[in-house]
């Protein structure tokens, strides 16, 4: 594969996680809100500690990876929870 | 300085209840009379959230030998097992506590929570696999942050999901570390742990039981869900309390596992903590005979159990899945919760207040917990008060309505 086509296969994905994590998100708010890259999980969306594991737990089922808790807790954008899924399932 | 700015909403929110007088992470019993009732506010308050499963905190022979252990071996151990020496004591109470489970090492802690803590820190290293219940207590979450391993959580009591996270790492190198509860404390309910014993023999990882609120409450002679699921071959360690059917302080890990000795020498949470005084030691010591010798205790803690929650489910509430001495409505808001805690308490009956992130699933719990010690006649006046109270706030026969509404 070219240069220019990895690039490519790799923003699909990225557009696949981006999908599901915001689709699987906007689900579990009890009203519909904006969702961009710079949406802060806990502040801006005010879910406390549990609920975003809980969140994180439905995009594991989706994707069929584990995203350990350490990891959970650096995220604070759902941007950051992207990039972070990403790579896990890269890694898969 | 705004070091503590931080906690500001929750401050405001704190500072609410107490303005309200009735502030359940804030009570005062001005005088305690038996495991089932206490002075709260200058009103005799009947007990019905102390954890006291067997109502042994006020038994003669407990009280007794905590009285003459202190005469005999002073007040405090001014130390820890490491630096400053064991007494006579502890390695006694870890023989009874290896005997009791027919393990050939019984370990000491100074609290349930350390023991979680120690075990957990200790056994999950560098490079191993820590794997969760997602509603472990917070001494289960914290161990697996003061340790090394890689931390993931499984959905609650679901062997499977335990699996699929098993399978996913079955290629990668680490020790494999499951913890479950027998009882959880929020809901009440127990783990599937026969389930959860197969998934570990198939991936062979190693399963760690805390029993904290099954101990001397389930099993054929009170060893708690592994004695009762009869898997207790496949839990590498049973971690408990000696703060609930033990009616002390402190917590314990026992184990068969060959070269389980060097923990006391790399969990932290056990070398570096003062142990236990000699007082505390006795009387867990004696409570623990009392549990073994009075099955009887144990068969009374159900039956009040059962008919608490039966109670509560004729009067509509919404419990948790099954009966046990952990019996907590479901409220549908933490008002509601704080609303009808306040007026039980003020009826004379003190129960608890559990709320996210402590519970499951952002719920908020009027939690209850019942003891052998309560008479049939306390579990009826404690149900006849829900019923008061709860039609009062328009919250008993609220289960379906609440059940319409998800
Ligand atoms: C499941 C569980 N494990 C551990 C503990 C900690 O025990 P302790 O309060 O004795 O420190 C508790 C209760 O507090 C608990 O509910």
């Amino acid at each position: 594969m070219s240069e220019g086509a990895i690039r490519n296969q790799m923003t699909d994905q990225t557009n696949e996680v981006r999908d599901i994590i915001f689709g699987t998100l906007q689900a579990a708010l009890p009203q519909a809100r904006p969702l961009s890259g710079d949406t802060r999980i806990i502040e801006d969306l005010g879910l406390d500690s549990v609920a975003v594991m809980d969140f994180v737990m439905e995009i594991e089922d989706k994707l069929d990876i584990s995203v350990p808790l350490d990891k959970i807790a650096e995220v604070e954008t759902l941007g950051d929870l992207v990039a972070t899924v990403q790579r896990l399932k890269q890694a898969a | 300085m705004p070091v503590l700015d931080k906690y500001a909403a929750l401050a405001a929110q704190y500072r609410q209840l107490e303005e309200a007088g009735a502030n359940p992470f804030n009570v005062k019993f001005d005088e305690v009379l038996s495991p089932t009732e206490a002075m709260i506010g200058g009103r005799k308050t009947l007990l019905l959230g102390t954890n006291n499963y067997l109502g042994l905190t006020y038994d003669p022979a407990v009280v007794e030998a905590a009285n003459a252990a202190t005469s005999a071996s002073g007040s405090g151990t001014t130390g820890s097992r490491i630096a400053n020496g064991s007494y006579g004591g502890h390695a006694r109470l870890e023989a009874a506590l290896a005997d009791f489970y027919g393990r050939r090492l019984g370990m000491v802690f100074s609290t349930g929570y350390q023991a979680n803590l120690g075990i957990i820190s200790a056994l999950a290293g560098k490079g191993d696999h820590l794997l969760l219940d997602a509603d472990s207590h917070a001494s289960i979450y914290d161990g697996s942050r003061l340790g090394y391993a890689q931390v993931t959580r499984f959905r609650h009591n679901s062997p499977d999901d335990l699996a699929t996270r098993l399978r996913r790492l079955k290629d990668e190198p680490g020790e494999k570390i499951v913890i479950v509860e027998g009882i959880y404390s929020m809901l009440g309910d127990t783990a599937p742990l026969k389930e959860f014993a197969a998934v570990k023999r198939e991936y062979g990882a190693c399963l760690v039981v805390d029993e904290a609120h099954s101990l001397g409450v389930l099993g054929e002679t009170g060893r708690g869900l592994a004695e009762q699921a009869g898997v207790e071959a496949d839990c590498d360690f049973i971690v408990g309390t000696f703060s609930k059917s033990l009616a002390g302080v402190g917590g314990f890990a026992v184990t068969d596992m060959e070269g389980a000795e060097i923990l006391r020498v790399v969990s932290r949470p056990y070398m570096f903590t003062a142990s236990l005084p000699p007082a505390n030691i006795a009387a867990t010591e004696a409570a623990l005979q009392q549990l073994r010798a009075r099955p009887d205790l144990r068969r009374r803690l159900n039956e009040n159990a059962l008919r608490l929650y039966r109670g509560l489910e004729r009067l509509g509430f919404e419990l948790g899945p099954e009966p046990s001495p952990v019996v907590s409505a479901i409220m549908p808001t933490p008002e509601a919760a704080f609303g009808l805690w306040a007026a039980l308490l003020k009826a004379g009956l003190y129960t608890n207040v559990s709320l996210p992130p402590a519970t499951p699933r952002g719920l908020a719990l009027l939690r209850s917990s019942v003891s052998a010690a309560h008479s049939p006649a306390q579990i009826d006046h404690a149900i006849a008060l829900f019923a008061e109270t709860g039609k009062g706030l328009g919250l008993a026969n609220a289960a379906p309505a609440l059940a319409a509404a998800k």
